[in-house]
């Protein structure tokens, strides 16, 4: 694991991603050491430009808060959201897809069917719904990503354990008499976790996404400052105030480009065969 | 003529192409015309018969369409539109009204006291809540020429005068529409009026055309030759389309308050803020006196000096307005300015809430509230950070509850909140628009706009009763400065800011904004200057 580890951070692209994360997950954790008011307090002058004030170096909102600590406190928000939200799909697929390809047959189906059913709904509108249904807020946010973003990562598993469970090594444990919670989580899981790994970190930025477009849209947390909520507040305001959707702007893109760019070396890592260099 | 025909054909084919162009496909053609005004509908009206629908923007264009028996001006006194003069008797129950002897609807059939009677003994009886709380006041109403109608009250009602504004009480043709039912009444999608202008076209998200009417009663009126009302669903496309001359007015909340003093600087717009007097809403918080803790009128007085008028002008509206000081706004009749008042001060706030118990506790909270946030765009959710804010500063935790439009109603209607924003109307009396807020008969379940809060005294039921059926302005001014003085120590609300619309148009328009209901009137005067 050192090893792999080491050539993530030869990866120049990777090293940079990991780099910036490392700094985005500081800032968010420092967030009230930093900015020990809250990021809605109003704290200076509405609309005043960012590099004016030393106090303010990112300007300040039309309600004179402080943008420098709204994207400082809407980090956390992303990142708790991007995880915990990427956890839960991964939990939910790998057992569904675990289940369905160690098993095969009617469980398989069945589990395959549900899975279909929840692709068939766009992923975005369905979130939208649930938020909307269960009330904004945190908790119904991660729920919402969480159960439109696992049917990708229960089709990969079920793929991987259909193909694991014919080999040598399952059919000798099998011979062996080890029970079937014994070889999934001992034998197979562990061999089927590169691929995961490697599409979470994907989904981190996919999911940070989802929420910045749902709080975009206004139904974020509304007791919760976070980049998305920026931009869609500042939107109407862009002609005499740029800075304020700018700055979130910039950071949501640059974290997904820095979880982008981790994943890609992640793939290269654990998927040798697979590197860009042998597609290429 | 065929230069112009090509530029409209081309305009349209583009307007399926690209969305931007099809947002304005009549200003191409109507910029050459004289007497042309382009105005903004936002958002589309649902419908164009003012007698089912009152929306804010079904009032600005049907009022060119619908007429009723008077207007007012800025100071609510009556002019005469449909009637040409009334008599109201000594002891206050009997409204005589003449009306006007040319005037017809038009379908071309002369406009005579059967419709009157028509609208509102059926018509609005059942179709208009607000318009049927008025009429049930009248024993009879009847015809006794074609143009003399006679309205006798039961006992009188003081704000009697007030119901016969266009949208309140807007004239109703009889022959197409009695023994009908009036929702599925064909002539619903073809508005037949009285008024200065009739609907010549109707493209669906895209603009409203009328045209003058050459058969109005209006000597030599209206002037102008055609209206267009742009259908821009956009904030940011709107105030685009007046910066560029494509519409020469706004109004209401069609811009955002930052755009309106950017573009009210322009020389060729001008800002008339007078015209609203009619609708002068008190932006304000309810509190559901039901609940702990806001059954306490200390905590709710400690709620209003927490709160800094102010800023909240300043920074959520923009200063457009003034600091409200209670339940009436200054520009309606009968308000009083000699009421308790609640300048910010935490001390006071902090005070009245260690009197009632509530200590912080270690990390500074005193007790938990919610604030239900009202779901009509990006100023009221400004507006529930602001107070969120501002009463944290005396330990008061509000944790932001979001709805939909339907959903906020629904909870509003239910009682199922614990404070929440509004700014309704108050429709030029406070008989009419206020006293539905405060009176105990008027608490209904299930009913937005109702009395909400649950508050209920008697001595203000009393007053607000006594003030609808006083004979002369001084009695009811004695009844209402009472009841401001009591609601205002009693505070069921906290009433923040007098909120003032801007209409913004060109200057080579006059003569636009002359009554009380400015952009809903008629604009039967408006006229073109150079």
């Amino acid at each position: 694991m050192n090893s792999n580890l080491w050539r993530l951070l030869k990866d120049p692209g990777a090293a940079i991603g990991i780099a910036l994360l490392v700094a985005v997950v500081v800032v968010a954790a420092l967030a009230p050491v930093l900015y020990p008011q809250d990021p809605w307090s109003m704290a200076g002058r509405p609309f005043l430009p960012p590099f004016t004030d030393p106090q303010f170096p990112l300007g300040t909102d039309m309600m004179g808060r402080d943008i420098a600590a709204g994207l400082a406190y809407g980090a956390r928000v992303s990142l708790i959201v991007g995880i915990v939200s990427t956890a839960c799909a991964i939990v939910l697929g790998v057992t569904l897809g675990g289940i369905a390809g160690y098993y095969g047959g009617l469980a398989d189906d069945a589990l395959m069917r549900v899975t279909e059913f929840f692709q068939t709904i766009p992923t975005f509108i369905f979130a939208l719904v649930m938020v909307a249904i269960l009330s904004p807020s945190i908790l119904s946010i991660i729920l919402a990503i969480g159960i439109v973003s696992w049917p990708p990562v229960a089709r990969l598993v079920r793929a991987e354990f259909a193909s694991l469970r014919g080999r040598e090594f399952v059919q000798a444990a099998i011979a062996l008499g080890e029970s079937d919670r014994h070889i999934i989580l001992r034998q197979i899981l562990p061999n089927t976790l590169s691929p995961v790994l490697v599409m979470g970190s994907l989904m981190v930025a996919s999911a940070i996404l989802t929420e910045a477009a749902i709080s975009f849209l206004g139904l974020g947390d509304p007791n919760m400052m976070s980049w998305g909520y920026m931009i869609g507040a500042s939107r109407t305001v862009i002609r005499q105030a740029w800075w304020m959707s700018f700055f979130p702007g910039l950071v949501i893109v640059l974290v997904v480009l820095m979880i982008n760019l981790v994943g890609e070396g992640l793939n290269d890592v654990l998927n040798p065969r697979l590197a860009r260099k042998g597609r290429a | 003529m065929k230069d112009l025909a090509l530029t409209r054909r081309t305009l349209l084919a583009g307007a399926s192409a690209t969305s931007l162009l099809s947002l304005l496909p009549g200003p191409a053609l109507a910029a050459g015309g004289a007497g042309v005004l382009n105005v903004i509908a936002f958002p589309e009206p649902p419908t164009l018969f003012i007698g089912l629908d009152q929306n804010g923007s079904t009032q600005t264009v049907a009022g060119k369409i619908y007429e009723s028996l008077l207007t007012y001006d800025f100071d609510f006194t009556p002019r005469p539109s449909l009637a040409k003069s009334w008599e109201i008797s000594p002891d206050g129950r009997t409204y005589t009204f003449k009306l006007q002897e040319n005037a017809k609807w038009h379908d071309g059939k002369p406009f005579t006291a059967d419709d009157v009677v028509f609208t509102t003994k059926e018509f609005l009886m059942e179709v208009h809540p607000r318009a049927r709380v008025i009429f049930e006041n009248c024993e009879t109403i009847e015809a006794l020429d074609p143009h003399t109608v006679r309205f006798a009250l039961k006992k009188p009602f003081a704000p009697f005068l007030m119901a016969f504004e266009m949208s309140t009480a807007p004239m109703i043709p009889a022959h197409l529409y009695k023994g009908t039912n009036y929702r599925t009444n064909p002539n619903n999608a073809k508005p037949i009026g009285t008024g200065p202008f009739k609907l010549a076209e109707w493209q669906k998200g895209s603009f409203i055309r009328l045209v003058r009417n050459p058969d109005y009663h209006g000597e030599g009126e209206p002037h102008l030759d055609e209206m267009y009302f742009h259908i821009l669903p956009d904030a940011g496309s709107r105030a685009l389309a007046l910066e560029q001359g494509r519409v020469q007015q706004t109004q209401f909340q069609d811009l955002e308050p930052f755009d309106v003093q950017r573009l009210a600087s322009l020389p060729n717009i001008q800002l008339i803020t007078k015209g609203y007097e009619f609708y002068a809403p008190v932006a304000r918080i309810e509190f559901n006196t039901r609940v702990k803790p806001f059954d306490d009128k200390r905590f709710r007085q400690a709620v209003n000096y927490a709160l800094d008028r102010k800023a909240i002008l300043d920074t959520i509206f923009f200063s457009q307005g003034r600091v409200a000081t209670g339940p009436l706004n200054s520009k309606t009749r009968f308000y009083d300015a000699d009421v308790t008042r609640y300048a910010f001060d935490l001390e006071k706030a902090k005070a009245l809430l260690d009197d009632m118990g509530l200590k912080p506790g270690a990390n500074g909270v005193r007790t938990q509230v919610k604030f239900l946030r009202l779901p009509w765009g990006e100023s009221w959710a400004r507006f529930a950070e602001y107070v969120k804010q501002s009463l944290a500063k005396v330990g008061i935790a509000v944790e932001i509850e979001s709805a939909d439009p339907a959903g906020w109603t629904s909870r509003y209607a239910n009682w199922d909140f614990q404070m929440t924003s509004n700014y309704p109307y108050q429709f030029g009396d406070p008989a009419l628009g206020v006293a539905r807020f405060f009176v105990s008969s008027n608490i209904r379940k299930g009913v937005a706009y109702s009395n909400n809060t649950g508050y209920t005294n008697p001595r203000v039921d009393e007053l607000f009763a006594a003030g609808a059926s006083a004979l002369s302005d001084a009695e009811r001014q004695k009844a209402y400065s009472e009841v401001q003085k009591i609601l205002t120590d009693e505070v069921p609300m906290a009433w923040l800011v007098e909120v003032d619309f801007p209409t913004l148009i060109d200057k080579r328009f006059t003569d636009t904004v002359v009554s009380a209901i400015g952009v809903n009137e008629t604009y039967r005067r408006a006229r073109k200057v150079g």
